[in-house]
């Protein structure tokens, strides 16, 4: 058994390291670095608390993490980087519900103690937190019951969110925004329900009160996030990442363990920021996005002229041939397609040809922030071609070719030209001033906004039509 | 239907609007192609040729005229063809019905139906089959081929043993299509370009193109585009700037190259007598729009003269036919997008849709009447796209005072949060224990540091960051292990399930973060 003094030094070096390890991602050498910060401190942080004073339950609990490590190299060996976004929502629920369990158990421990306190038998011997527990003032114990609350709060919406986040990114659940009639009423409503057993549970109602807390904030979770649109995807995975921190510090605050508070705020405060980047990138407003929906637009969108023309691989591969400067700019249509790998070989033999290729990233390209250069980086494209928004956007005029694969809203023109179209203002990549564009794309639909691209029916723009992977590996034995 | 390609009658013209290519696409049509025997010639394709891709040829001109239903043609009809006209047969062709009434009236008279390329409204969606672009393409080329077959010298600048020579100067004036390609190809040849056009917008397509567009500095300059993206007239006083700004300009350019037509008006004299008497013995005018009476004083159609200070000035019409391969593929290919557009079903069927904007437009004669001018198309020409305002530098000053109001209003926001936090924290310590406090300090500090790294991790490490924080936030699990060893059941339970899930999460999210890392690779 370890003192105290071990799992407090313990508890600085972990918190040390997974500040070190989130700074470490500036830059993709050091992040290789930053990981095994991160994973050091988190061992150091569970072997000193589980060997620490007064933790029991061993029998239970090595078979246990010994099985989920099992699952969890599985799952990381097995899956997809095209399948990432799913598997991050995936994992977020689990710290949800951990959450919600841990809470529980505090303030079943609680009970316990009250129970023995009345009977007077303090001489009882407390294991593990109920020792903790039993140290505490009447005051101590209130403050308590808050954090509980909030834990139980924060961690079901996190839940049910993020298993809703998980079904609408996997395809499993369609991503169109629905909400049950009554809309934000409803999570009003249900709200208003959780303050009032909250206030009942504080004055001393009984564990149900809990219980109904978590169903209410179940219904919450699951509500919220089934009512925004498949396309502010990457604003809510941030968001739940960011509710799994909270959640976390929550339980620190109940079980008085500094380690967690630290760490929980850390994470609760860089999926805020992150959030905030992207609804930034996409020029909205972090609240519309969370109470899903578009905000509204004041007047008929301009109507667009002229017609989509088509073009062949042959046309796209001449053009290809004779440009100099290409840039690529990869949407959510690649991921889908699984198209990245095609892409690669394109730009391998692009960049042999002596030709400068680039990639445009847009920051919500995809369905995860960064989602497109993780996607690129595993098919090998080096990450110093792939540029952001800012980087290349005055280039595009003297660039020759521009092929935009999958990606629909954050090449349209409308953001900027047209101040009625419902993505008015928000910043896109300006691919319709290089010589020329290539579209390639399904069909003629719309993208995830539902709104016309003008970019489709410039002069300088070809549609390229048909599945993004088997256009490309059909352009590659035209180049040469 | 059948589709004839005449030999052209007009005396030099050495086009055909019909080639083996193009034919191959029109027989996919549904339709059968026919050409008379040496149409091609003189643009490089023979009989055999056309026979290989599967054309009829026929022996004489009044054969393909009578067998033919449809006739495509590069010039404007001549008497003796319209003399052959029959009712319900088409004409496609360069027609220019503003110019030939009278020709109008005959084709009318006879109940042809004619198709006028020169007529072809400039949407979009007909550029495809605008003869008018690509003609005026070529042209532009073979202005500065002519150009410098005519100057002494090189166009590029070089430094040689034998001595160094500067580059020629080149002035095109007009920035239509013939301009820009003018310019283009001068630019390529190493020439250093400069252009004028009276419409400001085009200055940006002149300055991708390699040239140097001269500005006129004219208060309230009349916006010279009209709609359809050609010149208009412009004011006396325009008028007066230009000039002076060309007399500048004369003494000290190589090569002039004059593009500027108005449409359905005589060429605009641009460039005077003065001009070429200041510009250097051995210089080239070529005049581009001599047909029209020319934009040079000098100009004499068809004809290349030199001036007395030894200034070669070519007014010749017939730059597209001077290099008739080349334009006949294009030509042939307009007039192949044409007949697709009146071929909609693809059946070899002539459907002459007159509610089809560019159809509409082109169509001159049709069942018996004049259909010519057309009304002005549903669809806008070009979005007339006026030349946006530049916006202010602000002075420093201003700049300034924007950049103190700014700070100013984030220290006055920065302060009321602060007091705001303040005062809340105070309230909170009054009732919460110290305990608690503690606690508390711990985590805003963890939240001001979370928020001062995150700003700096760079946005395509986004997802490792997501899958990273994911798997920390796994630290959940410490609060399970501090509970498992409770003595009630159900705690240990519910604790034991935390561990398990709390583990995937850790593991899972540290291992998936370290795959996607080791990817990302340098060049």
């Amino acid at each position: 058994m370890l003192g105290q003094g071990f799992v407090s030094a313990a508890a600085i070096a972990a918190s040390v390291l997974f500040i070190l390890s989130l700074g470490g991602l500036s830059n993709q050498e050091k992040a290789k670095r930053a990981v095994w910060y991160g994973i050091v401190g988190m061992a150091v942080a569970v072997f000193f608390t589980a060997f620490g004073p007064g933790i029991g339950g061993y029998w239970w609990m090595i078979p246990m993490m010994a099985i989920g490590a099992g699952i969890g190299v599985y799952v990381a060996g097995k899956v997809d980087m095209t399948e990432m976004p799913q598997l991050v929502a995936a994992l977020h629920s689990f710290v949800g519900l951990a959450a919600v369990f841990v809470a529980w158990n505090a303030d079943l421990e609680r009970r316990r103690v009250m129970a023995a306190r009345a009977i007077e038998a303090t001489s009882q011997e407390f294991s593990a937190f109920a020792a903790l527990v039993a140290e505490k003032t009447p005051a101590e114990l209130t403050f308590l019951q808050v954090e509980v609350v909030l834990g139980i709060f924060i961690g079901a919406v996190t839940f049910t969110g993020s298993v809703i986040a998980f079904g609408k990114l996997a395809g499993k659940i369609d991503g169109k925004p629905k909400q049950l009639p009554g809309g934000h009423l409803l999570n009003a409503g249900a709200a208003a329900a959780s303050l009032l057993l909250a206030i009942l549970y504080l004055n001393g109602a009984g564990f149900w009160t809990l219980l109904v807390l978590a169903g209410l904030a179940f219904f919450i979770g699951y509500h919220l996030i089934m009512g925004i649109g498949g396309a502010d995807m990457p604003v809510v995975v941030s968001m739940l990442n960011s509710y799994s921190g909270w959640a976390a510090a929550a339980i620190g605050f109940t079980l008085s363990n500094d380690l967690l508070i630290v760490t929980g705020a850390l994470v609760g405060s860089s999926g805020a920021i992150l959030s905030y980047i992207m609804c930034k990138a996409m020029n909205r407003n972090f609240i519309n996005v969370i109470l899903g929906g578009f905000g509204g637009s004041q007047g008929p969108a301009a109507e667009i002229e002229g017609e989509q023309v088509a073009i062949d691989a042959g046309g796209v591969a001449s053009a290809l041939n004779d440009a100099d400067s290409v840039i690529i700019v990869p949407g959510y249509g690649m991921a889908v397609a699984q198209a990245q790998n095609a892409v690669s070989e394109l730009t391998r033999k692009l960049r042999s040809a002596g030709k400068n290729v680039r990639f445009g990233i847009h920051p919500v390209a995809g369905r995860l922030p960064g989602h497109m250069n993780v996607l690129l980086a595993e098919a090998k494209v080096p990450y110093d071609i792939v540029l952001e928004m800012d980087e290349i956007n005055d280039d595009f005029p003297t660039t020759d070719v521009v092929i935009v694969i999958g990606s629909n809203d954050i090449v349209n023109p409308a953001a900027q030209e047209d101040p009625n179209s419902p993505i008015a203002g928000m910043p896109v990549l300006k691919v319709w001033e290089s010589k020329q564009v290539f579209v390639c794309k399904r069909g003629q639909g719309t993208g995830y906004s539902g709104i016309e691209n003008p970019l489709f029916f410039k002069e300088n723009t070809r549609m390229f039509y048909g599945d993004a992977r088997s256009s490309i590996d059909s352009l590659l034995h035209l180049i040469d | 239907m059948k589709i004839g390609a005449p030999k052209e009658l007009a005396k030099g013209e050495a086009r055909v609007a019909l080639t083996p290519d193009s034919a191959k696409f029109i027989q996919k049509l549904g339709h059968d192609c026919l050409v008379e025997t040496g149409a091609g010639a003189a643009a490089g394709f023979d009989d055999a040729a056309y026979r290989d891709a599967g054309v009829t040829v026929v022996d004489d001109a009044e054969a393909l005229w009578t067998e033919a239903e449809v006739v495509i043609k590069v010039r404007e009809p001549l008497e003796e063809e319209a003399e052959r006209l029959r009712e319900g047969q088409t004409l496609i062709s360069f027609f220019w019905p503003a110019q030939n009434e009278a020709m109008l009236e005959a084709c009318r008279a006879k109940g042809a139906t004619v198709v006028a390329m020169d007529m072809v409204p400039r949407i979009s969606r007909a550029q495809k089959m605008d003869a008018l672009s690509s003609m005026a393409n070529i042209a532009g080329y073979r202005a500065v081929i002519e150009a410098g077959n005519n100057f002494g010298r090189f166009f590029t600048g070089q430094v040689t043993a034998a001595g160094k020579v500067p580059p020629a100067k080149v002035l095109v004036i007009g920035a239509g299509v013939a301009g820009l390609s003018a310019i283009g190809t001068a630019t390529s040849l190493g020439a250093v370009v400069r252009a004028f056009d009276v419409r400001p917008e085009v200055s940006e397509q002149i300055e991708s193109m390699g040239a140097e567009f001269l500005f006129l500095d004219f208060e309230n300059s009349q916006d010279g585009s009209e709609s359809g993206g050609y010149a208009a007239p412009s004011s006396p006083e325009f008028r007066e700037k230009q000039l002076e700004c060309f007399r500048e300009q004369a003494p000290d350019v190589d090569i002039v190259i004059t593009t500027a037509l108005i449409p359905g008006k005589p060429a605009p004299k641009l460039w005077l007598e003065d001009m070429v008497a200041a510009m250097k013995p051995g210089s080239v005018i070529i005049d581009l729009a001599a047909e029209k009476g020319g934009n040079c004083d000098l100009t004499r159609a068809d004809e290349k003269v030199v001036s007395d200070n030894g200034v070669t000035v070519v007014g010749y019409t017939d730059f597209p036919s001077r290099m008739a391969t080349q334009s006949s593929l294009l030509y042939a290919t307009n007039v192949r997008h044409m007949l697709t557009d009146l071929t909609p079903e693809k059946e070899g069927v002539i459907d002459h849709n007159m509610e089809d904007d560019v159809i509409r437009g082109a169509t001159v004669t049709h069942q018996g009447e004049v259909t010519f001018p057309p009304p002005p198309p549903k669809v806008k020409a070009i979005g007339a796209a006026k030349p946006k305002p530049k916006e202010k530098e602000p002075t420093p000053e201003e700049k300034k005072a924007a950049e103190h109001a700014a700070f100013k209003a984030q220290t006055k926001r920065q302060v009321t949060l602060l007091a705001v936090g303040g005062a809340l924290m105070m309230l909170l310590g009054q009732v919460a224990p110290a305990s608690f406090m503690q606690h508390f300090i711990v985590f805003v500090l963890a939240c001001f540091v979370g928020f001062q790294v995150i700003w700096g991790v760079s946005h395509s490490l986004h997802t490792p960051l997501m899958a990273v924080t994911n798997a920390i936030s796994g630290i959940i699990i410490l609060g399970a292990v501090l509970q498992i060893g409770s003595g009630s059941v159900v705690v240990g339970v519910l604790a034991a399930i935390s561990v398990l899930i709390a583990s995937i999460n850790i593991v899972g999210g540290f291992l998936v973060t370290r795959r996607m890392l080791a990817m990302f690779q340098k060049s």
